[in-house]
């Protein structure tokens, strides 16, 4: 490569990272704290209303865990969440919405391709490295709990 | 035998046959059709899937329409077709082949990713100004659902789009080249280098692009000795807003100023604000349309008479931006005159 390249390519470098707009961080903050809180919100909701029926607490958070996964995937498929989740980004990610929205959504999508090289092998593309990793790190942590109780 | 040298510069070819642009076809998704350019398309399409049951398949229908439509606007028959020369994003050129499987027509099967709509144009010129061919349709197009699929997340996967990010076209066009009548002819044909300047980010294509677009335009004008002022439209491919401004600044460089005589198709065809497209379409279809569809029809109206198209490509694929690899740039301008 010779010496005018390297001064345009010096010169773009120079230029693009004057041209390039940044994402609105507090917006987008904003939004999502909004988003992400009225979530909770409705997790918050149907724990204290398990709770007021006299279900053992164990119990309650895996009732909840199930209403909130099947809320994420149900607004999945009649094609809300990705909506949402434009708005508010990290916001409608983060909670265990978005965790479903990350299964159902590869799901529906390579449906075309068939229920066993579509829908099961594509299926965890997106939520596969946060199991890989989520319960990887548990099982570690379990085990180094378990020396040092 | 005496052969006529027709290279002009360091990477122009002159086509003094003068090939010409008999007609040209386009048709679009929804989205585009609620956009600024909306009447300049020939067909709008209500259903993005086009009756088909997948995406792919909608996207190489498209093509078929706008390679039909153009044939059959030209007055013309398959058969009369030499080649089609056509190209898209999809693996293995999905949508050009198996649109192609259904035609009576020789077919040449081209990537340059987004800058497809000026490769085939430019080949389909060489091909009839070298006498190798007497009619030719140059074709592409893209689709946002089946590039998001190949490309990043699917459809109803909740995610936010930087500013930067660009929209792929739902849409396809054609054009028809041939010897004869009185329709804008190609004169120039300047083919790009490939051009990587460190870019990485797959949300920012429009300023991976632009130092290819900058290349290219550069040479073309060196290679011809034109200024920027002697056309009436520079149009770029799909840089979009960003990548758009890059390439006017960073042209400065080589001493041409562009002016409002300079446009980029990705940032034409969506209202930004409305559509939510951020920096701007992007997509083979998006030249295609944009050329085949605005710049094409202000050219039989007269109000364009002097044009450089410069489709420009990004010539990623999805293994190799997982592995990290750069995202280098490609763009050929090919000059319509009337």
């Amino acid at each position: 490569m010779n010496k005018k390249e390297e001064k345009m390519k010096q010169k773009f470098k120079e230029i693009s990272s004057e041209v390039r707009p940044t994402s609105h961080l507090l917006r987008n903050c904003i939004r999502a704290f909004i988003i992400g809180g009225l979530i909770c919100d409705v997790g918050q909701f149907f724990n204290n209303y398990f709770m007021k029926l006299g279900l053992p607490k164990d119990d309650v958070s895996g009732w909840v865990s199930i209403i909130m996964v099947f809320i994420g995937a149900l607004l999945t498929g009649i094609g809300i969440y990705d909506k949402l989740a434009a708005f508010a980004g990290a916001g409608s990610l983060v909670p265990i919405t978005g965790f479903a929205n990350s299964i159902v959504s590869p799901a529906m999508e390579f449906k075309r391709e068939g229920f066993i090289f579509g829908v099961a092998a594509k299926m965890f593309t997106i939520a596969g490295p946060v199991l890989v990793y989520g319960i990887g790190s548990s099982v570690i942590v379990g085990i180094i709990y378990y020396f040092s109780k | 035998m005496i052969i006529l040298n027709k290279r002009v510069g360091k990477q122009t070819v002159e086509t003094p046959s003068k090939p010409r642009i008999i007609a040209t076809a386009s048709i679009v998704g929804p989205k585009e059709g609620e956009g600024p350019l909306k009447d300049y398309f020939d067909i709008i399409l209500e259903d993005d899937l086009n009756g088909k049951d997948t995406y792919e398949k909608a996207e190489s229908s498209m093509m078929y329409t706008a390679v039909n439509e153009v044939i059959k606007k030209a007055n013309f028959k398959e058969e009369n077709i030499d080649y089609l020369l056509a190209g898209d994003l999809l693996n293995q050129l999905t949508s050009a082949c198996f649109a192609a499987k259904d035609m009576d027509i020789p077919f040449i099967g081209l990537f340059g990713a987004c800058s497809t709509m000026t490769e085939s144009l430019a080949m389909g010129s060489l091909m009839i100004d070298g006498g190798y061919a007497n009619h030719v349709v140059a074709a592409t197009s893209s689709h946002f659902s089946s590039a998001e699929r190949q490309f990043r997340f699917p459809l109803e996967y909740g995610s936010q789009r930087p500013p930067t990010a660009q929209w792929t076209v739902t849409g396809s066009g054609a054009m028809l080249l041939g010897r004869e009548g009185n329709f804008p002819y190609i004169s120039y044909v300047t083919m790009g280098k490939v051009k990587d300047y460190g870019v990485n980010d797959v949300n920012n294509m429009g300023e991976a692009m632009a130092p290819a677009a900058v290349d290219t335009i550069a040479q073309h004008l060196k290679d011809t000795g034109r200024t920027p002022d002697y056309y009436d439209i520079i149009a770029t491919g799909d840089l979009g807003k960003v990548g758009k401004r890059i390439t006017k600044e960073l042209l400065l460089e080589h001493g041409f100023e562009l002016k409002d005589n300079y446009i980029d198709c990705g940032d034409e065809i969506f209202d930004h604000e409305k559509q939510k497209t951020n920096s701007g379409g992007s997509g083979c279809g998006c030249s295609a349309v944009v050329d085949c569809g605005y710049i094409y029809k202000n050219m039989l109206n007269g109000k364009f008479k002097r044009v450089l198209l410069v489709s420009t490509g990004a010539l990623l694929s999805s293994t190799s931006c997982f592995q990290g690899l750069n995202i280098p740039g490609i763009a050929h301008a090919v000059a319509v005159e009337i």
